[in-house]
């Protein structure tokens, strides 16, 4: 990377991969080359920037020019004023939404001033298929530290005094779980990371393995010399095709360099990792499921006790995390567990990642310290609520967690507030919703998923979540009672005690913190049978109100089902029976004549 | 399991073959070998599980159980062009149930179906991790972002005449 003047650092994201409409990295190259400075200047792919929304990104190095929605006919632009003249390209910085001012450092942007990127430390800075950039950046330096002076006990230690805990869901302290794995005595111990990621939402850990493989890697090799395991896996979803491309090339360059194998740096100490693959079963992600998964099973939960460090893989001693937990690692041998433990609140040390999607200005992903309020996220970083609208709710935790609304929005995020306030941290997926979100909607959407997803292993959740959804839908179609909204809150009481595994004990979740935080809602739907949010097809229906209306035929070009009728200059009408409330009448209409009743 | 009879040839049974022996027949890798199967026959029939569960060393009756358990595993071919809408949350919320059911409108077929000419197959995705261009549709590898009911006779005009 030294040898080169300049960097131009494309995002190989999957958003911006999805966003970019032709091969901007080959369009950027091939204007350097016509321009003979290909030797200069080099062009490399990375890990996502994090701000998906005004993707393709492009950075510039050394003088951190940020780029948005670069498209590749733009790369002529960028080559002949930015690279040979030295002048930014105003057009494709930042504006800002307010101010109307264009950015150019993204130090500056509202979307990262209040980030702290530790996890994300290397995404975006390092080409994730050079482990030579990785080592640049102090990559595999804590695992010299570790082999060469700590030895395994001093490490769990410092784990342990870093109040690192698991970012998979659970929140366990990492330390007390390698300390546990490493007591039980055994031949043969295992170490797997957990790159499930099945939250419907949710993109952290897909995005680390893409952007900085080699930091997973190393952390699981330090995993392996502190517990004696001599084997690694790997468990990633078969859905993250870049992310395992990237996987696989980083730890063939981990071999080549003797960081895995046999006798690493010297040490005596063996290891090496294989990827196993996921096929698209949520409930896998459960660890004990994903071990089942692991032996070529069905995955379904099995009864803990045995905690995996007891008996997991193959029926030995197994220590699993996840994949943002272990990118921490690194950085905490190389900084020290003091310095960790003084970013974060008082039992939640350290940063977490978060998807932000759904209905704000900055959809991507950040990583904030613990403690950041709501707020923070969604209206500074988040830069608020799109298109104008009213915030209505945030949802954390995926199917798991539940839905907070703007008496949450101070509550600092951490693992125990979550919990306090009746959602959970979850792995990170962060859902906005505004006004036209209607919860009653929400809570079937995410209850829809769990009765897909449950392994059916025991009838609460099997059986329970099926009675909970059909309810739901009840509601949603304007035929639900009064008694229905109390049959909803036994139910799910009943499905969170008695379900075997995690999916069935917090699947719930969604529909009591709805009800908790939006029970006029709820009452609305049953009793008036309307849905203020406008999302409920049966309960609804579109109208064309006679006086607005100059008949323009705009909306009957537009009806898919021709279900409006009116000669041109007169009122138009929509035939009830036909209609599918598309709402593209409403959408088209410029003279405000359609109307939801 | 679908009824329609699959004849194998003998270059198939010696693709899967070799597939197991790459993964040392061994049954904890039965997983990874169903991906590989997958991913050279486009999908699972009866037939091929059974060769499979013989290589690996199982019972079919395993394999259908595994098979049947992960979504990504289908036993019904896909069309030339699968279309996968994805469904998670923050497409969810960001429309992708009317872009959804303006597909099956259009192809008139439901989720998990191949048209007749076998050229579409619509199926739902969980979140494919491009929630900044929600709602996502993807047609093979090729990924639409911010579709809108409006944009779903564009993406099926694209393939309609492609052969
Ligand atoms: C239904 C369910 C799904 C889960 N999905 C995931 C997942 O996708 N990724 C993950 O890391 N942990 C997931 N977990 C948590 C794991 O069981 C386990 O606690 C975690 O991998 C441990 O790693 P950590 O301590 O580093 O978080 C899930 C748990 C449950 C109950
Ligand atoms: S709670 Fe649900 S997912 Fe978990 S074991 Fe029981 S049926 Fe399976
Ligand atoms: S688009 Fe509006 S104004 Fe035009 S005919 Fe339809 S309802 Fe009337
Ligand atoms: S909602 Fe859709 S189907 Fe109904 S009248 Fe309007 S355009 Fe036609």
């Amino acid at each position: 990377m030294a040898k080169h003047k300049m960097n131009l650092m494309v995002c190989g994201g999957t958003g911006c991969y999805a966003s970019a409409k032709g091969d901007l990295v080959k369009a950027l190259s091939e204007e350097l080359e016509a321009n003979d400075l290909s030797g200069e200047v080099q062009v490399i792919t990375t890990g996502c920037f994090g701000f998906c929304e005004k993707g393709p990104i492009v950075k510039v190095l050394p003088d951190n020019t940020f780029y948005v929605e670069v498209q590749p006919e733009d790369a002529e632009q960028i080559v002949k004023e930015h690279v040979i003249k030295g002048r930014k390209v105003e057009k494709l910085l930042y504006k800002h939404p307010h101010t109307k001012e264009r950015i150019s450092d993204s130090v500056h942007m509202d979307f990262y001033k209040k980030q702290i990127r530790i996890a994300l430390r290397n995404c975006g800075i390092v080409d994730p298929e050079s482990i030579d950039d990785y080592i640049a950046r102090e990559g595999y330096q804590a695992l010299g530290t570790v082999l060469g002076e700590l030895g395994p006990q001093k490490t769990i230690d410092i784990m342990k005094e870093s109040g690192l805990r698991g970012r998979g869901g659970g929140g366990f302290p990492a330390g007390l779980k390698w300390q546990f794995a490493k007591n039980n005595p055994s031949d043969e111990k295992y170490v797997v990371c957990n790159a499930d990621e099945g939250d419907p939402g949710a993109f952290m850990d897909r995005s680390i393995l893409e952007g900085d493989p080699h930091t997973v890697i190393e952390a699981m090799i330090i995993n392996g010399y502190a517990i004696h395991a001599n084997e690694g896996l790997v468990y990633i979803r078969a859905e993250y095709p870049l992310a395992i491309k990237r996987l696989k090339i980083a730890l063939n360059q981990a071999r080549e360099y003797g960081l895995l194998g046999k006798d690493i740096l010297g040490s005596g100490f063996d290891f090496d990792i294989q990827i196993r693959y996921g096929a698209g079963a949520f409930v896998c992600g459960e660890e004990t499921a994903l071990i089942q998964s692991m032996e070529g099973e069905r995955g379904e939960p099995t009864v803990k006790p045995p905690f995996p460090a007891e008996s997991g893989y193959r029926g030995k001693p197994t220590n699993v995390n996840n994949v943002e937990t272990y990118a921490n690692i690194p950085v905490i041998i190389n900084k020290g567990a003091s310095w960790f433990a003084s970013i974060g609140s008082k039992n939640s040390k350290g940063t977490k990642v978060f998807a932000l999607a759904g209905k704000v200005n900055n959809v991507g992903l950040i990583e904030v310290p613990m403690g950041t309020t709501l707020r923070e996220v969604i209206f500074e970083i988040g830069g608020g609520i799109k298109d104008g609208k009213k915030f209505k709710a945030v949802q954390t935790g995926g199917p798991s967690g539940g839905c907070l609304t703007h008496k949450h929005l101070d509550t600092p995020i951490d693992y125990d507030n979550l919990i306090k306030v009746g959602s959970m941290m979850g792995s990170g997926g962060m859902i906005v919703m505004d006004e036209d979100d209607c919860m009653v909607s929400v809570s079937k959407f995410y209850l829809d998923f769990t009765v897909e997803e449950s392994c059916g292993k025991c009838s609460p959740c099997r059986i329970g979540n099926k009675r909970l959804y059909e309810i739901l839908e009840r509601i949603t179609d304007g035929k639900g009672k009064k008694e229905d909204l109390d049959k909803l809150r036994n139910l799910s009481t009943v499905i969170k005690e008695a379900s075997l595994c995690g999916l069935g004990q917090t699947s719930p979740n969604p529909v009591m913190s709805t009800m908790d935080n939006f029970y006029e809602e709820y009452e609305q739907h049953v009793t008036d049978k309307k849905c203020a949010a406008g999302s409920c097809k049966s309960l609804m229906s579109y109208h064309i109100i006679a006086e607005n209306c100059v008949g323009c035929t705009a909306c009957a070009r537009k009806c898919p089902v021709n279900c409006i009728t009116g000669e041109k200059k007169q009122v138009h009408e929509i035939k009830q029976d036909l209609c599918i409330k598309c709402g593209n009448c409403m959408e088209v209409c410029k003279f405000n004549a359609v109307t939801i009743i | 399991m679908s009824s329609v009879k699959v004849e194998l040839h003998q270059k198939d049974v010696d693709k899967i073959k070799a597939i197991a022996k790459e993964h040392h027949n061994e049954p904890e890798e039965l997983i990874n070998v169903l991906h590989a199967t997958q991913e050279f026959f486009g999908y699972l029939p009866a037939e091929v599980q059974e060769i499979v569960g013989e290589e690996m060393n199982v019972s079919a009756a395993k394999v259908f159980g595994v098979v049947t358990f992960y979504s990504f595993f289908t036993m019904t071919p896909m069309g030339r062009y699968p279309i996968s809408i994805c469904t998670g949350t923050a497409c969810y919320v960001r429309g992708a149930e009317t872009v959804l059911d303006e597909f099956k409108r259009q192809l008139n077929v439901e989720v998990g179906v191949t048209t007749e000419d076998g050229k579409f197959s619509i199926n739902c995705l969980r979140c494919v991790g491009a929630c900044g261009l929600a709602p996502v549709v993807m047609v093979g590898d090729k990924t639409y972002g911010r579709v809108s009911p409006d944009g779903v006779k564009d993406i099926i005009d694209e393939y309609k005449d492609a052969e």
